[in-house]
């Protein structure tokens, strides 16, 4: 891989503190929200909430590229990667990239800089944000330069200077995305994630890794049989899923880079592997009692706790993100419900009373919140329950399309990838925003698509 | 004297003329009598041969259709078998949506199972637990778990030994109808034999 190198061209604090009730129309709004809920919290404000439903999009603009030589090649670059910019920035569902047309001025021509950008051609526009880029190619050899303004404070947010093979445009551009969503939201955002998935090739089903926003499809096992439920483990460097490659479901624990691994044979059915955060250890639904329990296991396949201990199924367990509880699925009330145990003992707790029918529960990274699946009147559809509010009323965030089901939330909490039949009764992987909007289809493939897995923000690389 | 001479003579040709005709006619059927015979006992022994063939096809055919009968009866006893093996096989145990209880339908044809798998002693089978695609993959497997070790005890307490049995989930991953309706997931909620 070639080295990508990463200046600075400005210093400063990595999260943006000073705000005002000028920043933004929208961004007040935002505010006032965060205030109503948490009037005393002294705690630094993020330009954007990204948990917050009510949020409206940010506008933003994106330059097109100044080039520094002038060439064909460095001109093509400069177009690719300010594709990239904005398929990634739209990609996130909180910002919105204004179409150029309407744009007054044109700094690829008069200046990328802080002193050489006319803000008012800006705020006038709507925009409340301002992304400039540069392009210098030579031998093949890209530089980037990539700035962020907050175009109503007219102040630079970001800035920043990436080097590499042209061949990694992508990869530097998604590095300045992660660096935008950091200062705006506090977080890093997805840009350097990973989606993990089923496919069927020739009529089987198989694994498949690509990047967070479908980029890249990636066929990883050829079993030619049934392969299920992957999931990624904290670093990105394992994968665990279900396959019948051997006539029944077992577990494969599989290192993507090294190949090694090992496989959960037990007696009965071995599935629905879940990593567990910080820790490469596995919990999932092993049947070789004679009955569906829940066990921890280490990524050799080793059982090392019983987790569930009660008649009926105990499926699907999703660690907290702190790796101290686990939410499952059980049928032990009668029907098929959420419940979360700890997993030092102590009482099972039942999430979800709603409904005859709440399965595949996917815990939110900031531990707030589960999404699942639940059945109303034959509709699959997905919802997801606050755990801190004491309504414990669950919101459903897709209807009337169909069925929807196996919500996988994004590393930052911000997007939650599903698989629905919306389009043609074919199934079909979809990203939504956590709140239910901006639902669209992740990828293009042929066959047939479910399961997403969405990994942790991680640095490796495959 | 002449003309007495003449007369004679004339007597004496007649005569001989007639004894020479009554000669010659009898040689003639003599001729014949000696065809005649020759050619009853070529037909006789052409009926005889006739009779011969006829009475060998008549067994023949008897023979043929002992055998054939024989045969007949043999293949609707194979058909027979193969039609209780295919029964076996192809007679799924249903259930209801979310439940892995047995109906008292499926507690009749698990007894039909155990019948056959008692005369069948030699057999040992596969129990596949399924669902309709409806509800989730992992949850599926587990329900459909749930029906194939239903199936399977009630094999059990009926007396078919359970090392003969084994049971697999396929969850939702194998229906039968692959249509997105009721009688689709009707049938597709089963528990199916699979000889080994």
């Amino acid at each position: 891989m070639n080295e990508i190198r990463l200046n600075k061209i400005y210093g400063g604090k990595s999260r943006y503190h000073q705000f005002s009730c000028r920043i933004f129309s929208a961004g007040l709004a935002v505010l006032l929200f965060l205030f109503w809920l948490a009037p005393l919290q002294a705690k630094e404000v993020d330009y954007i909430n990204i948990s917050n439903p009510f949020l409206n999009k940010i506008p933003i603009a994106i330059t097109q590229f100044k080039t520094f030589n002038g060439h064909a090649a460095e001109v093509n670059h400069g177009k690719n990667a300010e594709q990239i910019l904005k398929d990634a920035l739209n990609f996130t569902g909180y910002l919105k990239v204004l179409n150029s047309e309407a744009f007054l001025s044109n700094p690829s021509q008069t200046g990328i800089q802080l002193g050489q950008i006319n803000f008012r051609d800006w705020t006038g526009i709507g925009a409340d944000l301002l992304i400039t880029g540069g392009i210098e190619e030579r031998e093949n050899q890209v530089t980037l330069k990539l700035r962020l303004f907050d175009a109503f404070n007219s102040k630079l947010l970001v800035g920043k200077v990436y080097t590499g093979a042209s061949s990694q445009i992508r990869r530097m551009v998604h590095l300045f995305c992660s660096e935008v969503s950091h200062k705006l939201t506090g977080n890093w955002g997805v840009f350097n994630s990973k989606i993990s998935f089923v496919s069927t090739v020739k009529g089987h089903k198989e694994i498949f890794v690509c990047e967070f926003d479908g980029h890249n499809p990636k066929q990883i096992t050829h079993h030619k049989s049934i392969s299920l439920s992957p999931n990624w483990s904290f670093d990105g460097r394992w994968l665990a899923y279900v396959s019948y490659a051997k006539g029944k479901p077992d577990i494969y624990i599989k290192n993507l880079k090294e190949n090694r691994g090992a496989i959960v044979n037990h007696k009965g059915s071995n599935i629905s592997p879940d990593w567990m955060p910080g820790q490469l250890n596995i919990a999932a639904a092993l049947s070789f009692s004679g009955n569906q329990e829940i066990y921890l296991l280490t990524k050799k396949g080793e059982v090392t706790k019983r987790i569930t201990k009660s008649w009926g199924v105990n499926v699907s367990p999703t660690f907290s993100p702190d790796g101290k509880k686990i939410a499952f699925t059980s049928n032990r009330g009668g029907t098929p419900q959420i419940y979360i145990k700890d997993l030092d003992g102590g009482d099972v707790k039942r999430v979800t009373f709603k409904g005859r029918y709440n399965t595949s529960p996917a815990w939110s990274p900031d531990g707030k919140k589960i999404a699942y699946v639940g059945i109303e009147k034959n509709k699959i559809d997905i919802f997801v329950i606050n755990l801190t509010s004491a309504s414990g009323m669950p919101v459903q965030l897709t209807m009337n399309q169909q069925d929807n089901e196996d919500p996988s939330w994004s590393p930052d909490g911000s997007l939650i990838a599903f698989t629905s039949n919306r389009e043609g009764g074919v199934s079909r992987i979809f990203v939504m925003t956590s709140a239910g909007t901006d639902q669209r289809r992740l990828l293009t493939l042929t066959g047939k698509q479910s399961q997403p897995g969405w990994s942790k923000s991680t640095s490796f690389e495959n | 004297m002449n003309r007495k001479l003449w007369i004679n003579l004339m007597v004496a040709m007649l005569v001989a003329g007639l004894f020479m005709t009554v000669s010659c006619a009898k040689k003639t059927i003599v001729t014949d009598g000696t065809t005649i015979e020759d050619q009853a006992k070529v037909e006789a022994a052409a009926a005889a041969e006739a009779e011969a063939k006829a009475l060998a096809e008549q067994k023949r055919i008897k023979s043929q259709e002992l055998q054939d009968q024989m045969a007949k009866e043999q293949a609707l006893k194979e058909a027979k078998i193969l039609a209780a093996r295919n029964r076996f096989g192809n007679q799924n145990i249903h259930f209801d949506f979310d439940s892995a209880q047995l109906s008292s339908m499926a507690k009749l044809l698990i007894k039909e199972k155990a019948e056959w798998l008692g005369i069948n002693s030699g057999v040992a089978a596969v129990v596949e637990g399924h669902c309709d695609e409806r509800g989730t993959t992992d949850y599926n497997i587990a329900l459909g778990e749930r029906r194939a070790i239903a199936v399977k005890n009630y094999l059990v307490n009926l007396g078919i030994s359970g090392s003969r049995l084994t049971t697999v989930s396929f969850g939702e991953e194998k229906p039968l109808d692959s249509d997105a309706n009721e009688a689709a997931y009707r049938k597709n909620r089963r528990a199916q034999f699979v000889i080994k």
